[in-house]
């Protein structure tokens, strides 16, 4: 209680004059009978979970979970109020930025004795993903869930009409000095308000009608969907190693080298302004036909395909200069709050929602694909019966193209130094050798 | 408090004749005593409030400032670390500076437009229902003017943009380019505001005496001389006062850029309030925002104090 006045005191001492910041707090169990909270982020996947939740009371009657979803805008403060007001749910969808912290501060229940008691097969799921969960004491605060990859979207009537085949869009290969047949094939894309293409001499560059390729943001320190499918396969990665790693290399030439070319790719023409994609979201100026190529990750397939009259392809993301391609790997898992009352039901839940009866019912609905290998394959095979073919998701995976999301201390304040370095990039106002001093300010935070 | 100060007043203490001299002064003390415990019952409410959620919050807000704290372990003190990074840190002078940019422009505006439009109402528009229209923009909440104008001001999809490329103008990024993204802002809050500031400076303007104007007109004054020397002087007590309420709520401005452009495009609308709550919600880092707080508050005394002082806010020449 004390914790928790202090804190009041400390938020309202800050806050008295910010307004409207998302308040609100679960309902907390009121009894031993057995209510769980759980809460997660994404409505795609509610009702996936929710199913999930009917099969886990049916097995377990003196258990009930109330899943509460709140979208990613609230859910980390929201979340961080309930630890110090004493109101979190007991179990949570976590994410591989902020976990670290969370574990560091205690506000989470280490579940290796549950996991070892109940001989959960950690070997079941794909490759790495459980390993991502274990924290720097060396203990596990999580189950995985799902995982996701990065592919290009495009939009196949406008490939066809530029004479681009789905064989040559899987084909594509990528370098920072010229940019490879992938920046050909952009040029190409792109089309004037006159009709002329991108590689077409009288191009005008300033009324594009259609660019080859969107732009979702600066990307910040991650570059999750913007950047890191290209950067990272030049042999740069984000940290020195990872996870925990306490050294960023935003100062690299391979990394600087190829943000000015993702720069140029505005400066040409061939992707839209930083400042025009403020506002409606990237796959909804896709959809209305105003790029024809989208990187973004397999979790957006659902909404990619989903707009009418709309035919999507989706490509593997270009082969780098090393002769690889390259996508980040990121993961979910459901962790448990360590201020939990009902630390043997949600122990039960979390193991649930990581078995293949829980997993098995999430691939059913085609919206994630779950960690466990064999609930994989069947998203992919519920994918394919909706008539989308994923396999430039899954192949990053099989392949073992992949490599992780970065894992380290400190990531808020790594992103928050890092989203205006990126922008003034990406906006073409500061050239890619101005990250040098950002990475600098970054790794002070690590001394 | 000045009723206990005022008291005893003779016509109450004659209430018993027979004992007058220093009975009289002892049944007033006994009076006041009573007086004041009342007094203090009914301020109760108030004080409580005032102190469990004005006081104790700031003082620990301040204390706060000098620590390490990251709400979820215990607070470490560190002295004025906090300050001495504050000092060198260019996001915060450029949260200073983008505030002040936005302040400017929003209080250059809305005092103008409101002052405008306070006269229209008390000289033109007469009807009660054009005089409550004007307030029906501050009747929405900020974030639902701040979405509703991002929405229309949307580069790609806006309909303010689309007019634009009618009008055959390239289109404008409001929100998206560094020059436009805190005009934009500060116009979206000049328009919420603007009815509310005019309705307080038509109050203003209702107390000025009608047979000073009819004075002026007999001596011959224009209508600008009048405006000039009679109306403005005579409204300066409600203008500072609009003034001091309307600056203090500009520095104050987030949830306008909170549910827009967060900071962005680069730092352009990193505000300080944003940045508080950037360091002290989003980072975890709740020593360092409450040091910005407590900065905020200084420079905010100050200006109010400088505003009062020197526009002789206390004071009407009406008296």
């Amino acid at each position: 209680m004390k914790k928790s006045l202090g804190a009041v005191a400390a938020a309202a001492a800050i806050a008295i004059s910010l307004s409207a910041c998302g308040g609100g707090s679960a309902s907390s169990a009121e009894s031993a009978k057995g209510e769980i909270n759980y809460w997660l982020w994404d409505a795609n996947q509610l009702p996936a979970y929710q199913q999930c939740a009917t099969d886990f009371q049916k097995a377990n009657a003196d258990i009930t979970v109330k899943i509460t979803q709140r979208g990613w805008e609230d859910y980390w403060s929201t979340l961080t109020n309930g630890f110090v007001g004493g109101t979190a749910p007991d179990v949570f969808t976590n994410h591989l930025g902020r976990y670290g912290e969370l574990a560091e501060n205690k506000q989470l229940l280490a579940i290796d004795d549950a996991v070892e008691k109940d001989n959960v097969d950690l070997a079941a799921y794909n490759e790495g993903l459980a390993d991502l969960w274990v924290g720097q004491d060396g203990k596990r605060y999580g189950l995985p869930k799902d995982w996701d990859t990065i592919g290009l979207f495009y939009n196949k009537a406008m490939t066809d009409s530029a004479g681009l085949t789905a064989e040559q869009m899987a084909k594509l290969d990528w370098n920072p000095q010229d940019g490879g047949s992938y920046e050909k094939a952009i040029a190409h894309l792109t089309v004037d308000k006159n009709g002329k293409r991108g590689d077409e001499p009288g191009f005008d560059k300033n009324n594009v009608a259609v660019y080859g390729l969107g732009l979702n943001g600066g990307g910040d320190s991650s570059g999750q969907t913007e950047w890191s499918y290209l950067t990272n396969t030049t042999g740069w990665s984000h940290t020195d190693k990872n996870p925990w790693g306490t050294h960023y290399n935003y100062d690299d030439p391979r990394f600087q080298e190829s943000m000015d070319w993702f720069a140029q790719m505005v400066e040409k023409g061939y992707m839209p302004k930083l400042e025009t994609t403020v506002g409606a979201s990237m796959a909804d100026t896709f959809a209305a036909g105003k790029s024809a190529i989208n990187a973004h990750g397999s979790w957006m397939t659902g909404q990619y395909t989903s707009y009418k009259g709309l035919d999507v392809g989706i490509a593997p993301t270009p082969v780098g200069p090393e002769g690889k391609r390259a996508s980040m790997f990121n993961g979910l898992a459901d962790s448990i709050w360590a201020g939990t009352k009902k630390k043997d039901a949600a122990i039960k839940w979390v193991e649930y929602l990581a078995s293949a009866e829980c997993q098995d019912v999430v691939a059913s609905k085609a919206v994630v694909f779950p960690a466990l290998k064999s609930s994989s394959d069947k998203a992919a095979e519920a994918f394919k019966a909706k008539g989308v073919d994923v396999s430039a998701f899954t192949g990053h995976v099989k392949d073992n193209t992949t490599f992780l999301y970065p894992i380290t201390d400190n990531t808020a304040k790594v992103k928050g130094i890092m989203e205006p370095a990126m922008d003034a990039v990406v906006s073409g106002k500061k050239p890619a050798s101005s990250l040098t001093e950002a990475n600098n300010q970054v790794n002070a935070l690590f001394k | 408090m000045t009723t206990i100060t005022k008291l005893p007043d003779p016509v109450a203490g004659g209430s018993k004749p027979q004992h007058r001299g220093k009975t009289l002064l002892r049944a007033g003390r006994g009076r006041r005593l009573g007086d004041l415990r009342i007094a203090l019952l009914f301020i109760a409410p108030a004080m409580i409030g005032f102190i469990f959620f004005y006081v104790v919050p700031t003082i620990r807000g301040v204390y706060l400032s000098f620590t390490e704290y990251n709400i979820l372990g215990d607070p470490e003190w560190v002295g004025l670390d906090n300050y001495t990074a504050i000092a060198q840190d260019p996001l915060f002078w450029n949260s200073l500076a983008v505030t002040g940019q936005y302040v400017l422009i929003n209080i250059a505006l809305q005092t103008a437009l409101a002052l405008g439009l306070a006269l229209l109402m008390h000289r033109v528009a007469k009807s009660t229902l054009i005089r409550g229209a004007l307030l029906l923009p501050y009747l929405m909440s900020n974030v639902i003017a701040a979405l509703l104008w991002f929405w229309m001001l949307d580069y790609q999809i806006g309909v303010v943009n689309q007019f634009i490329e009618w009008a055959g103008l390239p289109r404008v990024a409001f929100f998206g380019s560094e020059e436009w993204a805190i005009p934009t802002q500060a116009l979206i809050n000049t328009w919420r505001h603007m009815g509310y500031t005019a309705l307080l400076i038509f109050a203003g303007l209702q107390a000025i005496p009608g047979h000073l104007y009819e004075v002026a007109k007999l001596d011959g004054a224009s209508a600008f001389q009048t405006f000039r020397k009679i109306t403005i002087p005579l409204l300066r007590p409600v203008l500072v006062l609009v003034l001091v309420v309307t600056v203090i709520g500009s520095f104050q401005v987030f949830d306008t850029v909170a549910v827009t452009t967060q900071g962005g495009p680069v730092n352009a609308t990193r505000v300080i309030q944003y940045y508080i709550y950037q360091r002290a919600f989003t980072e975890s880092d709740f020593g360092y925002g409450s040091a910005i707080a407590v900065i905020l508050f200084l420079i905010l005394a100050l200006v109010a104090f400088i505003q009062m002082k020197f526009l002789k806010g206390n004071e009407s020449d009406l008296d």
